[in-house]
């Protein structure tokens, strides 16, 4: 099979499948080798920034699902006003950095970082399916351990967990700045 | 005199330490104890006159700044400390360590918050509906009698048998049993890479009683929530289990 065969099978399984498709499904489905059908998907996936597309491909977690492009973000608001989706509180971003730094992390270590309760904001993330569940500590009381889930990577466009900025560069961050 | 005052919300008591550390362009590694204590207090004094709650943890960040004041005021090397570096004996060090780790994350929170507001702007599709078109060739689920099932959930259990009578008898006290939860989840990870399994093959590895039993319940929640299909190709032909294209549950 050529190449722009694949690519152009890949493009139609991603447009019906809707949720993130991952390579192996795709390369099972195909019987083609893996990388093979990465490459494929990069290549889609440039050729759609190149174009200035206003679909786009995202990665997240070796699956690829197709999107809107934000920039169109306006007229789609115009289009079909899609339901207002309320931004995270502060207090839910900064239970949710946590988190996404120390995984799995239990609610009494988050709040010693916060200094504050965190339990509101912790079912908030979790009814979001930004956080779930990740087991529990074999200690008194087996507190809940908690990480993020792919919802969470997708919510804030990351690829994986390494994609996340580097934590030592808000370290050295001036203290008087707001 | 009227006179307005507007008392912001802060997230914790680090949160509320920052806001006046920042206010007096004082340095993190050399807070003024005493002043920054001072106008803490008196913030919690403001919350009180106006009726909102103070809560424990405020109090608690209040009495170790009065500790850490008190401590400051005992003659210790005083003079040598003037231009107080943070050396082992300040009694501010736990504090300040604390709370470059809470601005660490503060921080983060924001640039999480930057990508949040690109990332809601982008609209997924939903997965496309298939149900007349999967029907075509095989059997569905309301043609599989939950007889067919049972007989081969009763397969199982005798395949069972056989393995046990043939190794020793031992009893495992285990302490972690699998919960119907856990099941749900380990199966719906297995369909975001695979299409289908064979209904056997779900109970390859485990010979536990509890497991097994664990397992089939998890696959008829599976079903009732439409996330899987089951089907049978041929009268005792095996089971196959698919996911639900129609389902958007991932």
């Amino acid at each position: 099979m050529e190449e722009r065969e694949v690519k152009s099978i890949i493009e139609a399984m991603l447009f019906v499948w809707g949720d993130p498709l991952s390579i192996k499904l795709i390369a099972d489905t195909l019987n083609l080798a893996p990388e093979f059908i990465r490459k494929c998907l990069i290549d889609l996936k440039k050729e759609y920034e190149m174009h200035d597309k206003g679909i786009q491909i995202i990665e997240v977690n070796n699956s690829f699902q197709l999107c809107t492009n934000n920039k169109h973000f306006e007229y789609i608001q115009k289009l079909c006003t899609p339901p207002q989706n309320k931004g995270l509180t502060q207090a839910a971003l900064e239970v949710l950095a946590i988190i996404a730094y120390n995984q799995p992390i239990t609610r009494p270590e988050i709040e010693g970082i916060r200094g504050v309760k965190s339990d509101k904001a912790i079912n908030t993330l979790i009814e979001k399916e930004l956080i779930i569940e990740k087991g529990r500590l074999e200690k008194t009381g087996r507190p809940i351990l908690y990480g993020t889930t792919d919802g969470f990577l997708k919510s804030f466009g990351l690829n994986n967990l390494k994609e996340l900025p580097n934590i030592d560069e808000f370290e050295s961050l001036d203290f008087t700045d707001k | 005199m009227a006179y307005n005052v507007k008392l912001e919300v802060f997230e914790g008591p680090f949160d509320l330490l920052f806001h006046l550390i920042e206010k007096s362009k004082v340095d993190i590694y050399n807070i003024p104890i005493a002043d920054i204590a001072e106008q803490y207090i008196q913030y919690i004094e403001d919350l009180k006159k106006f009726d909102l709650e103070v809560t424990s943890e405020f109090l608690v960040m209040a009495a170790t700044l009065i500790e850490i004041k008190s401590k400051m005021l005992l003659p210790n090397k005083q003079e040598e400390q003037i231009e107080m570096e943070l050396c082992d004996e300040d009694p501010r060090k736990d504090l300040v360590k604390r709370l470059i780790e809470y601005k660490k994350y503060k921080n983060i929170a924001l640039t999480l918050k930057d990508r949040e507001e690109v990332y809601t702007k982008i609209f997924y599709k939903q997965p496309e509906q298939f149900d007349g078109f999967i029907n075509n060739h095989e059997k569905e689920i309301e043609d599989l009698e939950i007889e067919d099932l049972i007989n081969a959930f009763n397969h199982l259990l005798e395949k069972r048998k056989k393995l046990s009578k043939s190794s020793i008898n031992l009893k495992e006290i285990k302490r972690d049993e699998i919960t119907i939860e856990d099941k749900i989840d380990q199966i719906k990870n297995f369909f975001k890479e695979h299409i289908s399994l064979a209904f056997e093959e779900l109970f390859a590895n485990p010979f536990d009683r509890n497991e097994i039993v664990v397992t089939f319940l998890a696959l008829l929640e599976l079903i009732k929530l439409k996330f899987i299909v089951v089907q049978q190709n041929k009268i005792f032909g095996n089971i196959i289990v698919k996911r639900n294209i129609i389902s958007n549950e991932v």
